[in-house]
């Protein structure tokens, strides 16, 4: 555990990649494997105690630790509203132990002492997690309460942790991020895998990773000629990739999950194919007669179900729509040009056509004047706005800018007022960064939509002075305030759902603008909102 | 006690307490610029306090008392206690109408060796700071944190990097020379801002680590040289002279990771002027006040605490700042 937490430490010391990458690769060549290898899990967003799985949940975290240093429990809450991170607040709270337990791997940790009573009574669980807390000096104390809470963010991404891996290895990074996708397992023999230079049975089985768009800035003639690249429209739905391998079928969405068994109409489709292929394309719940797709809250219905009856296949029917083709026949076209990939893709759609698998198709502009005013029709269509691909362009991975472009339509707004705040976490920790919005209906603000993103730093900050200065009640980290603030939100579509308090919920709200010119009063009304929603 | 616009206001002795309005009578707890302003017309300071009101504040109608000795102000019997904050700071007990009152000012109880140590001052009503009112501000030992520095130092001078660590002029910058003395093989260079008040408190007779000025430097490269400079340096113009240098910070604040990874800072060297909480509640108990009244920081905590163990407390709210 120390060179774990030694380890964590750097990371969360260093503001630059080099030297985060640096002390990832360090701590590979060192660590035993079997440690190396839970560390990997974590890093990549692994998490060890879940509902199924509960070592300890936060809010028996909070408890014990309450208990264990003597703080009533008020305090803890008070104490987690100033740190805004839930491990480090425990982690301060606990005692230093007068003599540290004698040192204990991560993998043992894990395996031995945390995995071993999953699941099993409050009291049992509370025993281990207290006398560890209690042996544990403070920079493994945090670190261990971070393996709890289930988040290290420690400003590491997957990629980075590949391309440490990359290096210290000699795989190329490319084959390392396709073997850590899915669910696996961590131990010794998995990193073994992982970072052999062979090429695997399993290698077969996995997708490949995902190339990423990035939002365009500014006017899209500045990517040249329009000759050059290819459009085609953007849908709102789950990104994913069917695999068809030796006549056998599997689903991943782009979050990295396999969708195997949830989407029947499109395995079905895969399975008719005759042909072993990886397609990229986008998962949409489509009614047939109709001209656009259902609303993504339509699809949401059928994320969640595994086996999905004849009832929800006929509400909410799913096609996919494919835009590029990734293998073929066991032949990996990633470096062909886009052109050259779709040529092959719209082959293989047209000889077998079929309803539930279908060409997203392109749009053909002369001008990026005319393609501006085709993206006008967008929203009557249902979809966000346009996909820009760079005709010669390789399928690259990850969000690599130059390429691929998405140019979306302008968000809907709406003038909405500030009436929750929470603190935010890591950065932005000890700052109230998290924030609820309400509209009016009647005389009362109903919350409609919860934003993170959008505010400078500089207005962070005033606004954190603001609100700690007009808090209205305090529930554990969440504080009402006085409703004054008010702000454009900006977001990119309005569904109607039965599970929100205020009937609708938005499609990626962010704010837009602090509008400090606008009373409370003159925020809009909630049925300005119901208009919009389908 | 009253909180007048002007400040913190004893009526029966007709003077305030570091006002931030001009006032005519001001007894001054000590230098931080949010507790010492221009404009008073007769400053009341401690005598060790009075060469760092010089130098903020130039030449002032000052009064200087040795601590512990009693002066009168209208009806009031007034005299000054050291609070271990920074050199010269002091709390103020006020004895008037039967009732003793003290006014903390900041202080702290960690040792510091450029300033005498707090006095903990019996009396009824105790005016207490509550800069960092929470149980998660527990302060290492300062002679750990004068070791991380140094080794953070070392590890800077392998990569050829300068080690800026940022910290307050007035008092941290002192402390930080005197504890970092016993681990030092070289001088510190200092930021100009740092050094007049280092040549304050020398010429006050507290013994520091060897210094240089940053403008004196013969050669223009620092790299493995430990530098003090005023947080206002970061991100300054004045940076650019250091090729490569990483940046730290010696604060309180820097108990939490938030706060230094908000800043940028590479590292946080946790010493603050400041109680820490443990300390904030053991100097009340020392003090047997029967009622607490808490000012600046976040005193909701403290204040629940101490009501919900049997210490009328409440909140009064100062304009006194977080410098920590």
């Amino acid at each position: 555990m120390k060179r774990f937490a030694a380890l964590y430490q750097e990371l969360d010391r260093s503001t630059a990649t080099l030297d985060k990458r640096a002390a990832l690769v360090a701590y590979f060549r060192d660590a035993a494997p079997r440690d190396a290898a839970w560390a990997l899990f974590l890093l990549a967003g692994g998490k060890l105690s879940g509902a199924r799985r509960r070592i300890a949940a936060l809010g028996e975290l909070r408890a014990w630790a309450a208990e264990a240093s003597h703080t009533p429990p008020w305090l803890v809450d008070a104490s987690y509203d100033q740190v805004g991170d839930l491990a480090e607040t425990l982690a301060l709270l606990l005692p230093d132990p007068s003599q540290p337990s004698p040192e204990r791997g991560l993998a043992d940790w894990i395996e031995d002492v945390l995995s071993p009573v999953a699941n099993r009574d409050e009291a049992e669980r509370r025993a281990v997690i207290v006398a560890a807390w209690l042996g544990l000096p403070f920079e493994e104390r945090l670190v261990f309460n971070k393996l709890l809470t289930g988040a290290l963010r420690v400003g590491v991404s997957q990629r980075l942790v590949q391309q440490a891996l990359a290096e210290m290895s000699g795989v190329p990074i490319a084959r390392i991020a396709q073997r850590m996708l899915g669910s696996w397992t961590p131990s010794a023999a998995f990193l073994l895998s992982l970072l052999s230079t062979e090429t695997l049975p399993s290698d077969r089985q996995q997708p490949y990773p995902f190339f990423l768009a990035s939002p365009i800035e500014g006017d899209p003639a500045a990517l040249g000629s329009i000759e050059d690249w290819m459009i085609e429209w953007k849908w709102d739905g789950i990104r994913a990739q069917l695999i068809r391998r030796l006549g056998e079928v599997a689903l991943w969405s782009r979050g990295e999950e396999r969708l195997d068994g949830r989407f029947p109409e499109v395995e079905t489709a895969a399975s008719a194919l005759d042909r072993d292929c990886v397609l990229d394309g986008e998962l949409l719940a489509w009614q047939a007669e109709n001209r656009q797709p259902m609303p993504f809250s339509a699809l949401q219905t059928r994320i969640q179900r595994l086996k999905p009856g004849p009832k929800w296949l006929a509400e909410a029917p799913v096609q996919m729509l494919a835009y590029d083709l990734l293998e073929l026949d066991g032949e990996d076209l990633r470096t062909l040009p886009q052109q050259e990939r779709r040529r092959r893709l719209e082959a293989l759609l047209h000889a077998h056509p079929d309803p539930r698998l279908r060409l997203s198709p392109l749009v053909h502009a002369s001008s990026w004047d005319e393609a501006a005013d085709l993206r006008g029709v967008s929203r009557e269509r249902g979809v966000e706005g346009f996909m820009l691909k760079r005709a010669s362009a390789p399928y690259q991975s990850g969000r690599r800018r130059g390429d691929w472009w998405k140019w979306k339509i302008d968000p809907l707004t709406i003038d909405a007022v500030l009436i929750y705040a929470q603190a935010g976490h890591g950065r932005r920790s000890t700052l109230y960064t998290d924030y609820t919005f309400g509209l009016w209906e009647g005389d009362s603000l109903v919350p409609i939509a919860k934003a993170y993103s959008g505010l400078t730093d500089k207005e962070i900050l005033a606004l954190d002075r603001w609100l700690r200065a007009h808090t209205l009640e305090r529930f554990g980290p969440v504080r009402s305030v006085e409703p004054v603030q008010v702000f454009e939100l900006g977001f990119e579509g309005v569904n109607i759902s039965k599970r929100h308090k205020s009937g609708v919920a938005l499609r990626f709200p962010r704010i837009l603008r602090w509008r400090q010119d606008k009373p409370a009063a003159e925020a809009d009304r909630l049925d300005t909102l119901k208009a919009l929603a389908r | 006690m009253q909180l007048r616009p002007e400040g913190l206001y004893c009526p029966a002795g007709r003077f305030y307490i570091d006002p931030w309005r001009p006032v005519s009578t001001a007894v001054i707890t000590h230098g931080h610029g949010d507790h010492a302003r221009t404009g008073m017309g007769r400053y009341h300071t401690s005598a060790e306090g009075l060469p760092i009101l010089q130098w903020r504040l130039g030449e002032q109608d000052y009064r200087r008392h040795e601590y512990g000795e009693a002066f009168t102000l209208g009806k009031a019997r007034v005299s000054l206690h050291p609070a271990g904050h920074v050199l010269g700071s002091a709390q103020v007990r006020i004895e008037a109408e039967g009732q003793v009152w003290v006014v903390s000012g900041d202080y702290k109880r960690q040792p510091d060796p450029t300033c005498s140590p707090f006095e903990a001052v019996p009396c009824d009503t105790f005016i207490t700071e509550a800069t960092f009112g929470l149980p998660i501000y527990r302060w290492p030992a300062a002679s750990d944190v004068a070791r991380d520095i140094v080794s953070w130092r070392d590890h800077c001078a392998a990569r050829g990097e300068a080690a800026i660590l940022y910290c307050y002029a007035l008092g941290k910058a002192q402390r930080l020379l005197a504890e970092l003395a016993p681990f030092l093989d070289r001088p510190v260079y200092l930021h100009g801002a740092i050094a007049v008040g280092v040549d304050v408190y020398r010429q006050a007779g507290i013994a520091l680590a060897e210094t240089r000025r940053v403008l004196d430097a013969e050669s223009a490269d620092f790299a493995g040289e430990l530098v003090l400079a005023p947080p206002s340096a970061a991100g300054s113009p004045w940076l650019r002279r250091f090729r490569k240098a990483q940046q730290g910070f010696a604060s309180g604040w820097m108990r939490l990771r938030g706060n230094r990874r908000r800043r940028n800072m590479d590292r946080g060297f946790i010493l603050s002027d400041h109680a820490d909480w443990p300390d904030l509640l053991r100097t009340i108990r020392e003090t047997g006040a029967s009622r607490v009244i808490a000012t600046h920081g976040d005193t909701y905590a403290l204040v629940r605490i101490l009501n919900e163990t049997g210490v009328a407390a409440e909140t009064l709210a100062t304009q006194f700042g977080d410098e920590a």
